[in-house]
């Protein structure tokens, strides 16, 4: 027996070892559960969930949303270019307002670092953070390591290449807890000005070559230019952004042995990554967006298991 | 108290051999029936009863791993550990017999039957245990086969062990 040793999901910074393989193992339950006839379980069948997206996504709203699903919670949806936000509401009043329609568990995404762990100590909630800012996007990290413990087992001393914008990115910081948490080295690549300054101290190693990073690894996670999140220029060109840190065919082929290529979405198709890449087998892009459902089921069927 | 021992080795054996016969009583040859053990512990007798079964019958017996948690009424009342959910046939239209060792409150059968329907809609359901503490139901289920039936208290426990993971067959009643 056993359980989460937090009440919310807020990032994978705060949670343990424990926490993590428990995630992940019930996880296993889920995508054997999601590749059933009948694809729904009724576990979660009194609670409710509020998804607040006050930032656009695609991919983690549906995935939180047929999770949800999934495990029979009724669920609200909420995003913010259609609401009173626009009005000039704030967040607290937004989510007591949701809140006081006596919802049990909140999915929220955010552009401020910091949201969820704010909303966690002011409202009687489950929050589970979908992104919040350049901060952390701790299920992301989770079914990316699910997604990886798939194909090669054991992360234990295995060799992990973040590779892109490192600076804007919630998905490297959650990565990066998470992999060290499960015993796998990491390494980031990417230009000069895309890699935070101080991030040797969390004990990753910075690389400025591809093909050496490449070389090195055993599974390339490839980042999108987060061109929103970029107020200055970081890099003359996307064209030589492409030139320096794009992977493309030739250059995985060219590699001394085959490593697994991740990109946790949206593409940029012939920026990061080529297409032949993208949808080559080494790549498991999709495989990803099928195991975040089952992780994030895990996540919240776990949170909800909390008295 | 000391815990009192209900069954062992070869009067179990003799039980499981008596619950095997009845099964055959009912069903032939098997050809369209299968058996369920409810994780975690029914398994175990549900895989007995199927070798029991094979070598009786000289014919390969379905047998799957049905896991309940994700249907428990009592989730958030206590902590719950999934476990595996192993079915490799298919459950439509045929007789299905759901084994567990101990049927005590009936919770863990109803929620067995539920998880049992996303596999699809059987013909016909039945329930066999090994040991049935009566009186002590919560929800109206009953077994049809029955290994043994004891009265006992809710301070107490039935502990079921088996030679495959607990090194001996032995059946024991014990105060918590």
């Amino acid at each position: 027996m056993s359980n989460l040793s937090v009440n919310h999901l807020l990032g994978i910074k705060n949670i343990t070892t424990t926490d993590i393989k428990l995630i992940l193992e019930t996880a296993k339950n889920f995508k054997e559960v999601i590749n059933r006839p009948i694809k729904k379980v009724p576990s979660l069948r009194d609670i409710t969930v509020a998804n607040l997206f006050f930032e656009n996504s695609t991919r983690t709203r549906l995935s939180f949303e047929l999770a949800q699903k999934r495990l029979s919670a009724d669920v609200i949806n909420f995003s913010a270019s259609s609401s009173s936000v626009k009005k000039g509401e704030t967040l607290i009043d937004t989510v007591n307002n949701i809140l006081a329609m006596k919802v049990d568990m909140i999915v929220m995404r955010h552009s401020s670092a910091g949201a969820a762990e704010f909303l966690s100590r002011k409202v009687n909630a489950k929050i589970v953070n979908a992104g919040d800012g350049a901060h952390e996007h701790p299920t992301q990290a989770l079914l990316d390591a699910f997604s990886m413990q798939e194909k090669l087992g054991d992360l234990k001393g295995r060799k992990i290449a973040i590779i892109g914008d490192i600076l804007h990115s919630r998905v490297a910081l959650s990565n990066i807890f998470c992999l060290q948490k499960l015993g796998a080295e990491v390494k980031v690549c990417g230009p000069t000005t895309l890699i935070p300054k101080y991030i040797e101290a969390l004990g990753v190693k910075v690389e400025s070559d591809l093909r050496k990073t490449l070389e090195w690894c055993d599974v390339a996670n490839m980042l999108r230019i987060q061109l929103e999140r970029q107020d200055i220029k970081f890099f003359p060109s996307i064209r030589e952004y492409t030139m320096m840190y794009g992977l493309n065919k030739t250059m995985l082929d060219s590699l001394s042995k085959k490593i697994v290529i991740m990109h946790p979405g949206p593409i940029n198709r012939g920026v990061e990554i080529t297409s032949d890449v993208a949808d080559s087998d080494q790549s498991i892009i999709l495989d990803q967006v099928e195991n975040g459902v089952a992780v994030r089921m895990a996540v919240m069927f776990l949170l909800a298991g909390r008295q | 108290m000391k815990p009192k021992v209900l069954l062992e080795n070869k009067q179990l054996e003799v039980t499981l051999t008596r619950l095997c016969y009845q099964l055959i009583e009912v069903h032939n040859d098997f050809s369209n029936s299968v058996i369920i053990g409810l994780q975690p512990r029914g398994i175990y007798l549900a895989h007995r009863i199927q070798k029991l079964l094979e070598g009786i019958l000289k014919k390969k017996i379905h047998c799957g791993d049905l896991d309940t948690t994700f249907y428990r009424d009592d989730f958030r009342k206590k902590e719950l550990k999934p476990n595996k959910t192993n079915i490799d046939f298919i459950i439509e239209d045929k007789n299905v017999i759901l084994v567990d060792d101990v049927l005590f409150t009936g919770r863990t059968i109803r929620a067995g039957l539920d998880a049992m329907l996303a596999y699809g809609r059987p013909n016909d359901v039945e329930l066999l245990v090994l040991v049935d503490r009566r009186f002590s139901r919560n929800v109206p289920i009953q077994a049809k086969y029955i290994g043994l039936v004891i009265d006992s208290i809710e301070t107490q426990n039935v502990k079921v062990e088996w030679e495959e993971t607990d090194k001996k067959d032995r059946v024991t009643l014990i105060d918590k």
